[in-house]
């Protein structure tokens, strides 16, 4: 027994070195099994859907009606409902991300003890966070796919380079679903959900969203280019409006490593959380 | 402790031992339990049980010591081993935002079973669990005997060779109990074997063929309920209670009376071979209980003699 201790098999400390905990290749199962409860509760896909579409209306049409032209960073001249469309899209899939991740998330675990019961199969805490991550961009790439087309039907779609968008929305809700399952691992109770709101609020508005990067003071242009929001808007941006570069690229690399990091941190989290 | 061995061990530990920090949970416990046995852990809250099936579990890793299910190491074969369990943990853990069948199905999934294979699978669990009428409802709603017996047919799912069942019957009514002993005797005869944990004496002489008796993470007697009972207890008790504050007082008289007597806060425990004589012989010194009950010893007796305390407090 000691000797065993002593010399842990070749597998054993393979499995130390790689940072990431063990799943069994089982997280469809956990999607599947959201697809079934979502059935009993499809009302919440309309809600998802619905805020955007609004916030479309009120501030694109409505706003856009004042505003008329906006000249983008990369100087062309754009119709204010164009200019802001891309930018709601980016936020939506945020919003989509960032609220199944949280709130639903941190009832699964703490108070239904879903994951509990899960890893008493042969799942494992990367199953969980692959499956839960999944099952968000499944999620949010519906509500961008609707959104996309009321805003097409709205006139805010410029180029076919669109099409690129719903792709990159769920980049965008990678991300966001990752980090925000990896905060929700350090939840104490419904009180710290207040952190997630102070996080997100000040992006949502603050992300060069509603107004190009070019207005912000120079000081603070940086910090803005910092935010992950950031880099959705410009990306979706960049597509529907047919501006399309290098800087692309960049901004879905920073997503998915935003997002990989945020997976690796979960699945890390739930095994300390979970199997102690 | 008398030793187990054969081919037909699905389950051992040696040394087994729990950490948490300072805190030994479980400190250094063997056991062994063979193909088709019904085996129990009994002791108190904190006697470590729970962090012993957790390990078994493969889902607490192990502090110190060996732990061998079906041969394999839960440290190296977690998955395969769990493919293997099924798990009734302490509190219900069923999935209220689905339906009684579809709890069996998407369970069954996380074992990565077919749909064919865990819709016919869970037709026969919930004929089974007596919840067949009750399929197309939410969980929700259920008694909480419908609800234990839906977890119990929900760690049925894949046919697991050990089915562990912490605390399987605590919290449900008498008539519920019976019910669910009944369906936990029908698993057994079938083949399964079952791992228990409980701190209700009468559960474990119901459900166990052998038990061990734990108390601060440590084993501390092992047998059939009925070899414990013999080792560690007689075979009546005769219960005398007094008008009294604190029934002490009245131990000195009955001392010689039997060949034992425990001091419970609400009542002497004389052990004797023959409680109705001992009874006569109480009566005969002019001693005058509120009332004198004559039983048979039970695993409650054999744990307060180990341990000095009750097991339920």
């Amino acid at each position: 027994m000691s000797a065993t201790a002593a010399t842990p098999s070749a597998a054993s400390r393979l499995a130390r070195l790689v940072p990431m905990p063990a799943g069994a290749g089982l997280a469809r199962m956990l999607v599947e099994r959201n697809v079934t409860s979502f059935r009993h509760g499809w009302i919440a896909l309309v809600t998802g859907f619905a805020e955007p579409v609004f916030y479309l209306f009120s501030i694109g049409v409505g706003i856009g009606a004042l505003v008329q032209t906006v000249r983008t960073d990369s100087g062309a001249e754009v119709g204010y409902l164009q200019f802001v469309a891309p930018a709601l899209l980016a936020a939506s899939a945020m919003n989509g991300a960032v609220m199944d991740s949280t709130f639903n998330v941190f009832f699964k675990l703490r108070y239904a003890k879903l994951y509990d019961s899960v890893l008493a199969t042969p799942m494992g805490p990367r199953d969980i966070a692959v499956g839960e991550i999944s099952w968000s961009l499944i999620r949010g790439g519906m509500y961008s796919a609707l959104f996309l087309l009321v805003a097409a039907f709205a006139g805010a779609v410029q180029s076919w380079w669109a099409l690129l968008a719903l792709p990159a929305a769920v980049f965008i809700g990678f991300a966001f679903a990752a980090v925000g399952m990896f905060a929700t691992t350090f939840m104490r109770s419904w009180v710290d959900f207040d952190y997630i709101t102070l996080a997100i609020q000040p992006m949502f508005l603050f992300s060069a969203t509603f107004f190009p990067l070019s207005t912000y003071p120079a000081a603070l242009q940086w910090v803005v280019q910092l935010t992950p929001l950031y880099h959705g808007v410009a990306l979706e941006r960049g597509l529907m409006l047919g501006e399309v570069d290098a800087g692309i690229f960049w901004h879905v690399l920073y997503l998915v490593v935003l997002g990989a990091l945020g997976v690796l941190g979960t699945a890390r989290r739930l095994e300390k959380l979970l199997l102690s | 402790m008398a030793s187990v061995t054969g081919d037909d061990i699905l389950l051992s530990a040696t040394g087994l031992t729990k950490t948490f920090g300072d805190f030994r949970a479980v400190d250094g416990i063997d056991f062994a339990v063979r193909k088709g046995e019904a085996f129990g852990f009994l002791g108190p809250n904190g006697a470590g049980k729970s962090s012993t099936m957790r390990m078994v579990g493969c889902v607490s890793p192990v502090s110190g010591g060996e732990l061998r299910l079906f041969g394999l190491d839960p440290a190296t074969d977690g998955p395969a081993i769990r493919a293997r369990l099924g798990v009734v943990p302490q509190r219900d853990t069923l999935d209220e935002e689905l339906t009684v069948e579809e709890n069996l199905w998407i369970y069954g999934r996380y074992f990565g079973l077919s749909r064919r294979e865990v819709r016919s699978r869970a037709a026969e669990l919930l004929d089974f669990a007596q919840l067949t009428d009750r399929a197309g409802d939410r969980v929700e709603p259920l008694s909480g005997g419908m609800k234990r017996r839906l977890t119990i047919a929900r760690s049925l799912i894949n046919s697991p060779e050990i089915l562990l069942l912490d605390e399987p019957t605590t919290g449900l009514d008498p008539q519920a109990r019976h019910v669910l002993w009944d369906r936990l005797f029908r698993l057994k005869r079938s083949g399964v074997t079952l791992v228990l944990t409980t701190h209700y004496m009468d559960e474990a002489e119901q459900l166990c063929d052998r038990l061990v008796v734990m108390d601060h993470g440590k084993i501390v007697a092992e047998g059939s309920p009925r070899q414990l009972i013999e080792e560690y207890s007689t075979r009546e008790v005769l219960e005398l209670r007094f008008d009294a504050e604190d029934h002490k007082d009245f131990a000195e008289q009955v001392t010689g009376i039997g060949k034992r007597v425990e001091v419970l806060p609400d009542r002497l425990l004389v052990y004797t071979d023959d409680g109705d004589e001992a009874a006569a012989v109480v009566h005969s010194r002019g001693i005058a209980p509120l009332s004198s009950l004559v039983r048979r010893a039970t695993l409650e007796d054999v744990f307060l003699h180990l341990t000095g305390r009750t097991l339920v407090d």
